[in-house]
């Protein structure tokens, strides 16, 4: 057991450091700290710049395989990209979609040719990618995905006919990856396919979610018959594909989440420290809660990246979305306790927020998507204490 | 960076299990609770010869396993599953610590190797003034004095709540020069249990499986090569060796909640009303996640620690991680000290009329969490100690 990096591995950490020095600024100086949850509606086309700068240096889709353009970073030098891509403040990733999910999905279960095909957009940071998964009937209960896809006879291409919701940056995405039910019989995880469907097509309709912070980063999505490009794997495969991928989201981009988080407490304890909100006992148990539970975030997530042959995948990443989630919506409260009557105040009118308000609302939806608090109890007894699953109406 | 159990670490582990399973069964844990001694002194010599398990973090030099703090996380977590009576905490967590930290070369060589070979020990410093200052185990804890007498010392005052008190051989004493106060004036002092003037007198506790004492010095004589450190100027190590008693007694913790809730959960899985185990009810289940993550999470806290402590025992160890030391063992402490007392409440709960009844284990494990919990400072008290260090310092963020 060992908490210290190698000597290379500190050489990495000095040349991603160096390089996001020398890169995040000039056009890009306005972006930082920018882009996060919450925020990720802002500067799209310049996110999107920053993207193809990225790519410029080799820095996307670090972890990915050499042979498909990747680093072949190891699990250690993709935690330090990620904390000090947070510490210098560079924005968030418009294009963790397309990095994060559809290329390793592609590199574990496309064609060659598919993977030809979208991994270069993908790595040189000029094609976007938005993941729809969740319908109006399909939340919790993901399975019982009700969007169909039908085989043309003429074209030989699959046709999408439905509706996806709570789809991120849809309004700015090229590329979406939907499941949809292919045999029109079947019920729950059978029966559906993973398709990669272009955006920019008469077939679908996006349209923006007004959320309770006055801002949209969610989408519905319409699919009138819209035209598939591909499928990965066979029809009928589509669950475990979508299951594989969820597999890759739990990653190593929490660590660079955490330094965002730490960010955010740091801004807490500074008001704290300077209104006098910290001489409170109350208020210091809660932040020195804060502070613990940040730490033991982080040991959580080296836990969970540190694979052990001998036990098998760490208990620690079952528990890893509620920990995260419950505390980040903690502090979310937190702040707004610290300021105090100011928490009121906004920046201006209409609705525009500040950060912390920002934060204090926006970490109520942390405890929702990717599997609510509720869900991920039910996985953590369930799959991680052997008690019996849940009753199914059908 | 690898934060897992290396296979080395897993062996220990399963020894040590395998141990306990042979001599912590709940018969003998009721046992020995009730006990003149509170140990069984046969099997303490089967720990020590057989596993050498009191010897893992003392140096091979002083004839010990020279093995880093986190093995002895892992005995302790296992001992904490099985309740284990015994002072193994005492010796190993506290005064070992102790003389690791601040003993000089040639008084290591005298007393560790003694350890080595079995000799128990503990360490005394809180003052019976220390109920009425709201739980606190620092300096300002520390009541009984030291006057030079040329030759040697002269030690006088009393000691409340020193873990297995009553059967250490050897105590690890601390006391101040007369008049001073906080962390001014102290010295430690290593004190052959038997020697004169110096009475021990077991206090009954309600967590039975741990034994505390009083301990008093009256005039007691001691050389001054039994002075561990400089003279008046211990307290920086005897700091550092409570935040690495809070690191074992949280690695202790993990095991108690982790236990109570696999016994918990494995008793919801056979009970059955309604016409149904209870496990399968989600107001059960959700409790039982609760748990989960809490357990999960202080055993981050627990390795983090250890990890630590390594470093800071370690003469070429990494000092940044050492310089974590107050902050790793605070956490550690108070996130294992609320999981404890959730755990086994919660725990308790979920066994429902039957965990209230004595002839369940899920109370000898609820008895030991209140107790671990409030030993050396509780959630609450860490807090404050994590909070002072963030907010009270001049220096911005």
């Amino acid at each position: 057991m060992k908490l210290t990096f190698s000597a290379e591995d500190e050489r990495f950490r000095e040349e991603i450091a160096g390089w996001l020095q020398e890169n995040l600024c000039g056009e890009f100086e306005h972006l930082k700290f920018r882009g996060g949850p919450g925020d990720e509606h802002m500067f799209p086309e310049e996110r999107k710049r920053w993207e193809q700068k990225l790519a410029e240096g080799n820095w996307v889709g670090i972890g990915l395989p050499k042979e498909h353009g990747g680093r072949s970073a190891s699990i250690e030098q993709q935690v330090i990209f990620a904390e000090e891509y947070a510490r210098a403040g560079a924005p968030g990733r418009i294009g963790h979609i397309g990095e994060g999910l559809t290329a390793p999905t592609l590199i574990a279960f496309g064609s060659k040719e598919q993977k030809e095909k979208y991994l270069p957009g993908i790595l040189n940071g000029t094609e976007f990618w938005c993941q729809g998964y969740s319908e109006p009937s399909a939340g919790s209960d993901l399975a019982n995905v009700c969007t169909r896809a039908v085989l043309d006879p003429e074209t030989g291409r699959w046709r999408i006919t439905g509706q996806k919701i709570w789809t991120s940056l849809a309004h700015e995405s090229d590329w979406c990856f939907v499941i949809a039910r292919t045999d029109p019989n079947s019920v729950a995880h059978r029966g559906l396919g993973f398709f990669l469907v272009k955006m920019q097509q008469p077939e679908i309709t996006v349209r923006p979610i007004e959320q309770l912070t006055g801002t949209s980063e969610f989408n519905e999505v319409f699919f009138d018959g819209a035209v598939a490009e591909d499928l990965v794997g066979e029809p009928g495969e589509g669950w475990s594909i979508a299951m594989g991928l969820l597999g890759f989201e739990r990653g190593v981009s929490t660590l660079g989440q955490q330094m965002q988080f730490q960010n955010e407490l740091n801004e807490i304890i500074r008001i704290a420290k300077d209104n006098g909100a910290a001489k409170d006992s109350v208020i210091r148990q809660r932040i020195a809660e804060a502070h613990t539970g940040l730490r033991l975030m982080r040991y959580n997530a080296m836990r969970m990246l540190s694979i052990d042959e001998r036990s098998g995948p760490d208990s620690s990443a079952l528990v890893y979305k509620l920990h995260w989630s419950s505390w980040h919506r903690n502090l979310g409260a937190l702040a707004m306790d610290v300021l105090g009557p100011e928490a009121e105040l906004m920046d201006s009118a209409p609705y525009n927020l500040t950060r912390l308000q920002s934060l204090f609302l926006f970490t109520r939806s942390d405890t929702i998507y990717g599997g609510t608090n509720q869900i991920q109890r039910n996985i953590i007894a369930e799959r991680g204490l052997g008690m019996p699953r849940e009753a199914k109406g059908r | 960076m690898q934060f897992r159990l290396t296979d080395e670490q897993h062996m220990v582990r399963e020894s040590a299990q395998a141990f306990l399973a042979d001599v912590s069964s709940t018969e003998q844990v009721r046992k020995a609770m009730v006990q003149a001694a509170s140990y069984d002194a046969d099997v303490w010599q089967r720990l020590c010869t057989e596993l050498y398990l009191q010897a893992i973090t003392i140096p091979e030099e002083y004839g010990g396993l020279g093995m880093s703090y986190v093995y002895l996380a892992i005995v302790l977590e296992e001992m904490g599953h099985k309740l284990f009576c015994s002072p193994f905490l005492a010796t190993t967590g506290f005064a070992t610590n102790a003389i690791l930290l601040s003993a000089s070369a040639e008084q290591k060589q005298r007393l560790l190797p003694a350890i080595a070979e079995g000799q128990t020990a503990t360490l005394a410093w809180t003052g019976p003034q220390a109920a009425r200052m709201g739980g606190t185990w620092g300096a300002e804890a520390i009541s009984a004095t030291w006057q030079s007498t040329g030759e040697g010392y002269r030690l006088d005052g009393e000691f409340s709540y020193v873990l297995d008190g009553d059967t250490a051989e050897l105590l690890i004493i601390a006391a101040r020069a007369q008049g001073s106060s906080g962390a001014e004036g102290v010295s430690l002092f290593a004190v052959p249990a038997d020697t004169a003037g110096v009475q021990s007198t077991w206090t009954p506790t309600m967590d039975q499986t741990r034994r505390q004492a009083k301990i008093s010095l009256t005039a007691v004589a001691v050389a001054n090569t039994m002075r561990l450190g400089d003279e008046g100027q211990a307290w920086p190590q005897l700091q550092k060796t409570l935040a690495l008693a809070k690191t074992a007694l949280a690695a202790e913790q993990l095991g108690v909640a982790t236990e109570s809730l696999d016994i918990a959960v494995a008793y919801t899985m056979e009970r059955e009303q309604f016409g149904r185990v209870i496990a399968g009810y989600q107001a059960i289940k959700h409790k039982a996640a609760d748990m989960k993550l809490k357990a999960e999470v202080a055993r981050s806290a627990v390795y983090y620690a250890a990890c630590v402590a390594s470093e800071v025992l370690d003469p070429e160890g990494d000092q940044t991680l050492a310089a974590e030391l107050e902050e790793a063992a605070a956490m550690a402490k108070g996130y294992c000290s609320d999981t404890v007392f959730f755990n086994a409440g919660s725990a308790l709960q979920l066994f429902g009329g039957v965990g209230f009844t004595a002839e369940y284990d899920i109370q000898l494990y609820f008895k030991r969490a209140k107790a671990s919990e409030l030993y050396l400072g509780n959630g609450a008290a860490q807090r404050e100690h994590i909070a002072a260090m963030l907010l009270d310092s001049e220096v911005a963020q």
